[in-house]
């Protein structure tokens, strides 16, 4: 393509959350590809993102939207810059870049070191020395910079940390190297010193590579989230707006079915709401005009017209919010396993490699042979396992959940939840999947279910929708009934041939008030339908497992006392907390916390959000709200609960295996420090050592894979 | 020990020949889209490669 008309082309990036699978890849390139003015469309399942160029000036990226969502797949225009995404890709390609010099030059010294442990004397062994450190100290200059530049900024703070003996470690092998060089002596380091590099990087790559993972997560998630708003306009027109364009005093319209996206007073129609996510209250309600109602609720049988009360950071919303920021703010505290391990790591071999210098110079060694050992000392003492250790470990987690269908976050939050003493669970939702299921109906020849099918067959009320999939697994017919309205807050009527008929709240239908349930009346004929909130298919093996791996249990829920004991007599949880509000469930928390309990939150709503913050560690739901799925540290989807004990199990799985990595590194260290410190390590030695700790730990990590 | 002279040459012009290879795929972005492309390789139809 000539160059003139490449800068004059236009290029979009659509963010496709839902695309798991290569099947996806297909579709959404040809159907990108079908619009006019669409050059080409190529999809990256890793980023789950499509690059899209365009002939300038003949689609916006809000076409493409459309036609992704017609063949079914969602989309949304996705800015790179916003969330340094851009930035990512561009460390992560400079990071293989240097990877490959250091490569590179490793293998090419390696080949020349061997030649002088085989035995190369003299001006030979000079020569290769030379050509050895012609090779390596260029590529350590660049392919070691990301070291440097973190040892610089960390001294500048007055801080240690792991890059500092790194780059000390390089500087001193280089420098000692290049004397031994030049002195026409037998050892040199050129080869253990761009081998270190190397090896770091690849450590380092690697943990780039998961915290680009959970970046994806989050814009993924962060995508779930925007949505767009019918707004009614002063001259009344409707207009498709950003929810984030919404101000107070506008008067939005709803329709059944949609979710509410700002606070508001109810100006017009009725309706029913499923408050589920921001109360935890499982039943639907009923709404008329002039009430109130946040954002985050579910608009369910009829149109709604709202005037916003608030926006922004004064809805009930942001309020949640703020509480998720706070209780957040608590937990960053949290000490990471690497950043323990660096503690004691770097000071550490600083003074073992100080004391060997000072040591050999009160000996009477040269002070350049004292620099070779104190050299040797700080590259043999393994930095590379102990930065290996982790990043691999949470490497190989990572892909293992994410098999599973659980997407993590951030590396952090795996330690924390190895460290996981008690589950609290929310109930509506988590617990159960927030649907209500049928238990006790008519007879199944009853007259009652033709009636039923019709009338529940257009509803959107969960209640509705429970009774249509019961007739339909009874496989009825739907009677002839003609006018069938639905009246919010109260249930459906219709005419059957002349009689007519309801479908609804007990003492609206005509039965006796107080009630439970629903009742369905057909002339004189009165039928009740009785309901529960159905939980998880595998709600009680997965807390039977949960209890195998020796957890506590507790359900926290904004839902009636009645129905929580209902759940927790079904999954045999005897701690139970029912009717807290959202503050309630971050006050037990965080008691919980202060009496040294660590908790795994896992829960959905937008009740649950300052909860899942607070706690140790914390899961949701891929149907959970935004918000709750924003503040949990790992998501999970399908319809069961058994990733919570599978995520748990990896989890400790990991942790095991990083504090073996240390165990190795350890014994390591204490047979290679005294050799060191006496003088006895090669080059030889060292490289041998180095590469075997390091396949030492990475085959170790790799054992997460597996394990049970 | 003169066969060095030529060996080292040798070894370090094919060892720059693979980092070239290695910069080049970089550059043509082949490892951005790992699991994607572990796909492709399947599918019928002709892959122009990564735009």
């Amino acid at each position: 393509m000539p160059l003139d008309r490449a800068s004059t082309l236009s290029e979009v990036e659509l963010l496709l959350p839902d695309i798991r699978c290569a099947g996806c890849i297909g579709p959404v390139e040809r159907t990108l590809a079908a619009i006019p003015g669409v050059l080409e469309a190529r999809v990256n399942l890793t980023a789950k993102r499509a690059r899209v160029r365009l002939e300038p000036g003949q689609v916006e990226a809000e076409q493409l939207v459309a036609a992704l969502g017609e063949a079914g797949f969602s989309a949304r225009p996705f800015d790179r810059n916003v969330d340094g995404g851009q930035a990512a890709d561009h460390t992560a390609r400079d990071l293989l870049l240097r990877i490959g010099v250091a490569g590179f030059a490793a293998m090419n010294v390696m080949l020349l070191s061997i030649s002088v442990w085989s035995g190369a004397e003299a001006a030979t062994r000079d020569l290769l020395h030379w050509i050895s450190g012609l090779i390596a100290l260029p590529a350590m200059a660049y392919a070691g910079l990301p070291f440097y530049r973190s040892a610089a900024s960390a001294l500048a703070g007055a801080r240690v940390n792991m890059d500092v003996p790194i780059t000390l470690a390089i500087a001193l092998s280089a420098l000692s190297s290049l004397i031994e060089t030049a002195r026409g002596g037998e050892h040199a380091y050129f080869d253990a010193g761009i081998m270190l590099i190397f090896f770091l990087l690849v450590g380092r790559y690697l943990e780039h590579r998961t915290r680009a993972g959970a970046r994806t997560a989050a814009a993924e998630l962060s995508a779930l989230a925007g949505r767009q708003a019918m707004r009614r306009d002063a001259d009344g027109g409707r207009r498709l707006v950003a929810v984030d364009e919404l101000a107070p005093g506008e008067i939005i319209e709803i329709a059944a079915g949609e979710r509410i996206p700002a606070d508001g007073i109810v100006i017009d129609g009725t309706s029913d709401l499923d408050r589920s996510l921001v109360t935890g209250e499982s039943r639907a309600e009923p709404v008329l005009a002039g009430e109130t109602v946040n954002a985050g609720m579910v608009n369910l049988t009829g149109p709604l017209a709202i005037r916003i009360t608030a926006t922004g950071d004064r809805t009930l919303l942001a309020e949640i919010a703020r509480m998720v920021d706070a209780a957040e703010r608590g937990r960053t505290r949290y000490d990471k396993l690497a950043d323990r391990a660096a503690r004691i790591y770097a000071p550490g071999v600083h003074i073992v490699a100080l004391l060997a210098f000072v040591g050999w110079l009160g000996a009477g060694a040269e002070w350049h042979g004292a620099l070779m050992i104190a050299a040797a000392v700080l590259i043999i003492t393994c930095p590379c396992a102990l930065a290996l250790a982790i990043p691999t470990v949470h490497t190989v987690a990572t892909g293992r959940l994410f098999r599973t269908g659980i997407f993590l976050k951030d590396g952090a939050e795996l330690e924390r939840l190895a460290e996981v003493d008690l589950v609290a669970f929310d109930k509506t939702g988590t617990l159960t999947d927030g649907k209500p299921e049928l238990i006790e109906g008519p007879a199944e020849k009853s007259p009652a279910w033709p009636v039923a099918a019709a009338l529940t067959a257009g509803s959107l009320h969960p209640l509705s929708k429970a009774i249509a999939a019961r007739a339909e697994t009874l496989g009825v017919a739907p009677a002839e009934v003609s006018e069938i309205r639905e009246i919010p807050g109260f249930g459906i009527e219709g005419d059957l041939q002349g009689t007519p008929v309801r479908l609804g709240r007990p003492e609206w239908a005509g039965a006796t008030p107080g009630a439970d349930g629903v009742v369905l009346r057909t002339g004189d004929a009165v039928h009740g339908f009785k309901f529960r909130d159905r939980p998880r298919p595998d709600m009680s093996e997965a807390a039977q497992t949960l209890r195998g791996l020796g957890l506590e249990m507790a359900i926290l829920s904004g839902d009636k006392r009645a129905h929580v004991d209902a759940i927790g007599d079904t999954a045999g949880i005897a701690r139970r907390h029912g009717d807290l509000a959202p503050g309630e469930k971050l006050r037990l928390l965080q008691d919980w916390a202060a009496e040294g309990r660590r908790v795994l939150m896992v829960g959905d709503g937008l009740n649950d959000a300052p909860a899942l913050s607070a706690a140790h560690a914390s899961m949701s739901p891929g149907s959970a709200s935004d918000v709750a799925r924003s503040a949990a540290g790992l998501v999970f989807t399908g319809a069961n609960l058994a990733p919570v004990a599978e995520a748990i199990r990896v989890a400790r799985a990991a942790r095991r295996r990083a504090f073996e990595s240390f165990g190795i590194a350890a014994v390591y260290n204490s047979i290679a420090i005294p050799l060191a410190v006496m003088g006895f390590v090669t080059p030889l030695i060292a490289a041998l050592a180095m590469s075997g700790s390091s396949l030492l730990v990475v085959l170790n990590a790799l054992r997460v894979r597996s394990a049970r | 020990m003169t066969v060095l002279g030529a060996l080292i040459p040798i070894s370090l012009f094919l060892g720059l020949c693979g980092l070239g290879a290695f910069v080049w795929t970089l550059r043509a972005r082949q490892y951005e889209d790992l699991e994607g492309d572990q796909h492709r390789t399947l599918f019928g139809g002709h892959d122009d490669g990564p735009m």
